[in-house]
């Protein structure tokens, strides 16, 4: 407990969480690029994958739990350390100041980490708890849509490839995503390089292998990503989707899904 | 040649500051950046106005005691240079050089261009004694020292303590001074046996003195007049976790001699 203490006292210590909060949320931000991916397999797979993971609770609740977890000591140590950062200047300099080197990442991580933050906020009510209120039908189509009633005709399992499609079908919500999703790859193209500062991990040898690493690392996470509402963009199942909205009855988007607003 | 100067002046602590605009006399571009401002000081001095107060002492780059933060780069415009062993001839004839003082909270404005910079001093401090064998001179060589770790060493101990990191970062942070210091003992033998307990004692003062921490940024680095490694801040952290981990000493429970 005194060490826990000692930890989050001291400057360093808190760049220790910062970083391994960091790392496992790197992890995280990895194992759902991979997930996601599966939308590039037939609609099956994505969907068989999201069941899966809905009818898993001993799996799902200890990774949500611990996700927020690392998710609000990373923030509260970010908020914690910005503030003393902030502090420790309190006469700006009057003059212009030059940046010597310092890259526009490094300089502004608290708020690329407070945009995506927001953003995560906003892409669990869209997708996770899809309410029907900030998935955007209902300003920019003037009809309602709940991704709820999306279901898979052969098993009955709730359509995530249908709720994909449709939810970045909207272009202001697919433009957040990528904002948000290049923001967060800046991020990491500095944090994850500074994740091994942090702790130590770096010599004369190795830095230039982790920054390059870190770049590379981001980019291929901004891809990933951002491949997903673009294909969407381009037409990626709209055929599928399109397919149930006219085939009539026995679809299977619910009726409350296609009814105009009323 | 001749320069224009505009300069901070702030008579102490409490009085608010501005930025004054002096035109130089003629200067002889050999002249390093602190004998131009002695010039400006001395036709300040015959008009019988107050001579700008700037620090400076060795005048070749060892003793850390020049400052400035010169057209927004703390010791001007050259990489692992001192103000005092900046040339007029970096400058262009009729140039406008903007001067500030080192902005931070741990180091507090004294007059115009001068800073308490004593932070250091006790950061220093605590970093406490060594355990040799004082007395008659040792023979050469009786410890033996890696040779790349004499030079990193002696990279780390280059530090003169002038306080430029603290000026260039944006978090006013002091890490690259601290690892500096840390890393120099903690690379040589003769800095083990008190290693852990400096790390945490300096760490702990500077987070005291109110200086900021590192975002990674690098600007430190770049301004650094000894061109000290972010290495260094990375083998301080390390040290730093290692003696949070094993803790404080045990205290003896009774003698001890």
């Amino acid at each position: 407990m005194k060490l826990l203490l000692q930890i989050w006292r001291s400057s360093l210590g808190k760049k220790y969480v910062m970083a391994l909060t960091g790392g496992a949320l790197l992890l995280f931000v990895l194992g759902h690029m991979a997930g996601n991916l599966q939308f590039f397999l037939p609609p099956t797979y994505i969907n068989a994958y999201g069941h899966f993971l809905q009818t898993t609770p001993e799996l799902l609740w200890p990774a949500r739990l611990g996700l927020l977890a690392m998710v609000g000591l990373h923030i509260s140590a970010a908020i914690s350390l910005t503030a003393a950062n902030r502090a420790a200047r309190p006469t700006r300099y009057a003059g212009a100041i030059s940046s010597q080197g310092a890259t526009l990442a490094a300089r502004t991580m608290i708020w690329s980490g407070l945009v995506v933050a927001s953003f995560i906020v906003y892409h669990l009510l869209h997708y996770t708890l899809t309410l029907p209120q900030v998935n955007g039908y209902q300003v920019f189509t003037g009809q309602s849509m709940d991704f709820d009633g999306l279901v898979e005709p052969k098993t009955g399992f709730h359509d995530i490839f249908a709720m994909i499609v449709l939810g970045f079908r909207i272009p202001v919500v697919a433009g957040f995503y990528l904002l948000s999703v290049g923001l967060l790859s800046i991020h990491l193209g500095h944090g994850v390089a500074s994740m091994f500062q942090s702790l130590g991990l770096r010599s004369h040898v190795w830095w230039p292998r982790i920054a390059t690493a870190a770049r590379v690392l981001s980019v291929v996470i901004f891809l990933g990503y951002a491949v997903i509402p673009v294909s969407v963009l381009l037409g990626r199942g709209s055929d599928y989707v399109n397919d149930v909205r006219t085939s009539g009855k026995g679809t299977h988007l619910s009726p409350t899904s296609l009814s105009p607003s009323k | 040649m001749k320069v224009q100067l505009k300069v901070w002046r702030q008579k102490n602590r409490n009085s608010p500051g501005k930025f004054v605009i002096y035109d130089s006399p003629d200067l002889n571009p050999n002249m390093s950046f602190l004998e131009m401002l002695d010039v400006v000081n001395e036709s300040l001095a015959s008009k019988s106005e107050e001579p700008i107060a700037f620090d400076h002492d060795c005048r070749e780059g060892i003793c850390g005691t020049c400052s400035l933060v010169i057209d927004g780069k703390p010791h001007g415009p050259h990489k692992g240079v001192a103000t005092c062993q900046t040339y007029m001839r970096s400058f262009k004839e009729g140039d406008q050089i903007v001067i500030e003082p080192f902005r931070a909270k741990a180091f507090p404005l004294i007059k115009d261009l001068v800073v308490d910079r004593k932070a250091f001093d006790r950061i220093q401090q605590k970093g406490g004694f060594i355990s040799v064998r004082t007395g008659s001179a040792p023979d050469a060589n009786s410890i033996p020292v890696p040779k790349d770790n004499a030079d990193l060493a002696m990279d780390a101990a280059q530090c003169i303590g002038c306080g430029a990191c603290v000026a260039a970062c944006k978090n006013a942070s002091a890490m690259l001074f601290v690892s500096a210091k840390v890393s120099h003992l903690g690379l040589l033998p003769q800095g083990q046996p008190e290693r852990h307990r400096r790390v945490k004692a300096m760490v702990d003062q500077m987070d005291e003195e109110g200086f900021g921490a590192c975002t990674v940024t690098g600007a430190c680095e770049a301004v650094c007049p000894k061109s000290i490694s972010l290495d260094f801040i990375a083998r301080m952290n390390r040290d730093y976790l290692v003696a949070l981990a094993k803790g404080d000493a045990k205290k003896p429970a009774a003698g001890g001699a």
